[in-house]
């Protein structure tokens, strides 16, 4: 049976086949950023209410103590990433493309960079609730790009059950190689962070979802795999988008999220393997959130790496120590190529869920003409949730938003399929950004009204 | 002989129907009040929503009803309040006309863009990818949801790549308020002069770094103007609206950007009335 599912190769259906271009950056290993002069923290980082500062201008910040808090149970805690002075708390620019409160550190140039409070948690002796709440001080969020905080995560509602515990690192994007670089050199960390989760949930078993095209991650884990830990390591088909949640556990347990559900109503948690690795790094030494690995990669960048950053990096400082931009570059993505965001500015900090810095140049950048819809149903045959981008694209174009719902266009997970397939180059995914965006505000001014 | 039969038939049927149709009409007959029907009659017909009801037909249900007052329609004005109050015989309520107004004046000569942007031409969509373009991030991305949106025609794109709104037309409905993902087209009673063009947070050099004509929040128009009338927030200076008796111009004429001018009707009307002239030209030229 396992042979026979092995050689079946898991995944879902639809989904498309994207060259992976991890070449760039996949050999090289995990290099550590040295510390710069200044560093932006924009206090929302993650999904939910922005952070609330414990700081204030002036004042001396140790490396990982907290520098603000949650200020809701959706919400994360943010630390410092170096040791220095805050320089001032005002408005900065963010990646999203506005301008956020943030908090500024000026690294102080003599003092040493060690951790605050370095020392290693005894997680066995601590009870569920309260490893929940070390890892909500932490300021955990999803790794992987929605940066959605974990500890809600963690926080099954009554009368639901998180029977399996899903790793994800199937890392579908092209171009980034983050995750699998963090499985050749810090698996276990991975091990130690599952083991904390699993207590923490309860579950039966674990899964680490690996697309087939990282052999090597697969077969290390699997070697090194401490023989007591109820987790099996699934290669996957490489197959975008692979490694979206809803993706993922269909590939693995053939079990279908229902539209507007979460993976927990299926008995799933899932969390990015950079997350669990830093999880068993929080343990490991009591380090909070502090640092992250971000692939640096793309065409368009003289020297790609596999950098250790501390949050908060400006983009330009990574640049400068990745030996600059070439002189073509067009587009600067915070992200992989498919969902990834463009920027506008190279002042914005790397944040808790950047994954990676693609820099395309005038060869990959090419601006398309739109022409109308042929309905060829490329997008159909593409679309990993079976929705019909051809219809809702249509839809949008004339701001029919209302009947896009009866399309469940709600359940676009915005992956980007559809516009890659469409041979009229039409945006399709940009214009159900747009359409989802005026829905939800919609919605919220309708219950508004009603409540 | 089969088609007279036929003929028969249909006539007993037609008959039988018409005679249960007028029983019917008679037994479950809906009451209405018939001051509905002309209370909508008199109300504009746009179903605009802008007085936060479905459509015209549910305004005059709930006024009819004595649930809102005739002057909560924005679009018909006080004129048509007034009709409907003396027809209903209540008070005709608030009528204060409203008009959009577009709270940015960076356009492309003194607010430049800092990216190049070829997606979807929607400011909604831009502004979804990392909020835009241009170097202001509060700015008018001037791809024109707004104008799209406005279903009385008072709005289209100045080629300076900012748009005009037309007050004579424009209703106060505030559909291009919905529509704008920068949330810099506001509802203002069209009495109030003092405006202020800007909606930057930034103070400073920092404001005026990406937009000439930026609020710097220096505050020289809040200690000009009269005790009250002004009064600054977040580098941004704040008219109150329960002290316009005490509007003066001298409030502008300090200002280092002219960010804060002097409305007396229509905005920009150096730029407005010739673009709006050439529009009608064009569009006569076209009927003939």
């Amino acid at each position: 049976m396992e042979r026979l599912l092995f050689r079946e190769k898991r995944t879902f259906k639809h989904g498309i086949h994207p060259r992976d271009y991890k070449h760039f950056t996949r050999d090289l290993p995990i290099e550590r950023m040295p510390f710069v002069r200044e560093y932006v923290l924009p206090l929302s980082q993650h999904a939910g209410a922005p952070s609330r500062p414990v700081v204030k201008r002036g004042e001396r910040v140790f490396r990982g103590q907290l520098i603000a808090e949650p200020a809701a149970f959706v919400s994360a805690a943010l630390h410092a990433p170096v040791t220095g002075v805050v320089a001032a708390v005002e408005p900065r620019e963010h990646p999203a493309g506005k301008m956020v409160d943030a908090i500024v550190i000026q690294r102080d140039p003599h003092s040493p960079q060690t951790l605050f409070n370095e020392h290693p948690i005894d997680w066995s002796a601590l009870t569920p609730s309260e490893l929940l709440e070390i890892i909500r001080l932490g300021g955990f969020v999803g790794l992987g790009g929605a940066a959605f905080p974990t500890h809600v995560k963690y926080a099954i509602p009554e009368g639901k059950y998180a029977r399996f515990f899903f790793v994800n690192a199937a890392e579908c994007e092209p171009f980034l190689t983050t995750d699998y670089r963090i499985m050749l050199e810090r698996y276990p960390h991975i091990f130690s962070g599952i083991r904390v989760i699993l207590k923490i949930l309860g579950s039966e078993k674990a899964y680490i979802g690996v697309e087939d095209n990282k052999q090597e991650a697969i077969a290390l884990l699997r070697e090194t795999m401490p023989s007591d830990l109820p987790c099996e390591v699934v290669p996957l088909k490489t197959k975008y988008p692979q490694g979206a949640e809803k993706m993922l556990i269909e590939a693995v347990l053939h079990r279908e999220v229902p539209s507007g559900r979460l993976p927990i109503d299926v008995e799933v948690v899932v969390n990015n393997v950079g997350t669990v690795a830093a999880i068993g790094e929080l343990f490991a030494y009591n380090q909070p959130l502090i640092e992250r690995v971000v692939t640096i990669t793309g065409p368009g960048i003289h020297r790609p790496a596999n950098l250790l950053v501390p949050i908060g990096t400006r983009l330009s400082d990574v640049i400068a120590h990745c030996g600059g931009m070439k002189d073509n570059v067009r587009q600067v993505l915070f992200g992989g190529p498919m969902m990834g965001m463009p920027q506008r500015s190279l002042d914005v900090p790397i944040m808790k869920g950047t994954s990676g810095v693609l820099f395309l140049t005038d060869g990959e950048v090419v601006p398309r003409r739109e022409y109308p819809c042929i309905h060829c149903m490329k997008c159909v045959d593409a679309c990993p949730m079976y929705l019909n981008p051809s219809l809702l694209g249509m839809l949008a174009r004339v701001r029919r938003y209302e009947d896009m719902l009866e399309h469940y266009i709600m359940d676009c997970i915005e992956c980007g399929s559809c516009s890659y397939v469409c041979p009229s180059n039409i945006p399709l995914v940009q214009r159900f950004r747009v359409a989802k965006a005026l829905l939800r505000e919609k919605m919220a001014r309708e219950r508004a009204v009603q409540g | 002989m089969d088609i007279v039969t036929a003929i028969g038939f249909i006539a007993v049927l037609s008959v039988f129907l018409a005679v249960a149709l007028a029983i019917a009409n008679s037994k479950l007959k809906v009451q209405e009040d018939p001051r509905i029907g002309r209370v909508e009659e008199m109300l504009p017909g746009a179903n605009c929503g802008a007085c936060g009801l479905p459509g015209c037909r549910a305004f005059a249900e709930n006024v009819v009803a004595g649930k809102i007052l005739p002057g909560q329609c924005p679009v018909g004005g006080p004129e048509t309040a007034r009709m409907v109050a003396e027809y209903l015989g209540v008070d005709a309520g608030q009528t204060v006309k409203k008009v959009a107004r577009l709270l940015c004046a960076g356009n492309r000569e003194v607010a430049p863009q800092i990216a190049e942007y070829d997606g979807y031409p929607s400011c909604r969509a831009a502004a979804a990818v990392t909020g835009g373009f241009k170097g202001c991030v509060y700015g008018c991305l001037g791809l024109g949801d707004c104008v799209a949106s406005c279903t009385f025609d008072a709005m289209f794109m100045a080629p300076n790549g900012l748009p005009m709104i037309d007050v004579e037309k424009c209703t106060g409905c505030g559909d291009c308020v919905r529509a704008c993902p920068k949330g810099i087209i506001e509802l203002y009673p069209i009495s109030q002069h003092l405006i202020v063009q800007c909606k930057s947070l930034l103070a400073g050099d920092d404001a005026l770094a990406v937009c000439e004509v930026a609020c710097t929040g220096c505050g020289i128009c809040a200690a000009d103007a009269p005790e009250g009338l002004i009064t600054m927030q977040h580098h941004l200076p704040i008219v109150h609206q329960d002290r316009l008796s005490l509007e003066t111009e001298l409030a502008t004429l300090r200002c280092p950007t002219g960010a804060i001018t002097w409305v007396e009707g229509q905005q920009f009307p150096e730029l407005f009335y010739p673009l709006k002239t050439a529009k009608q030209k064009a569009k006569a030229s076209r009927v003939v």
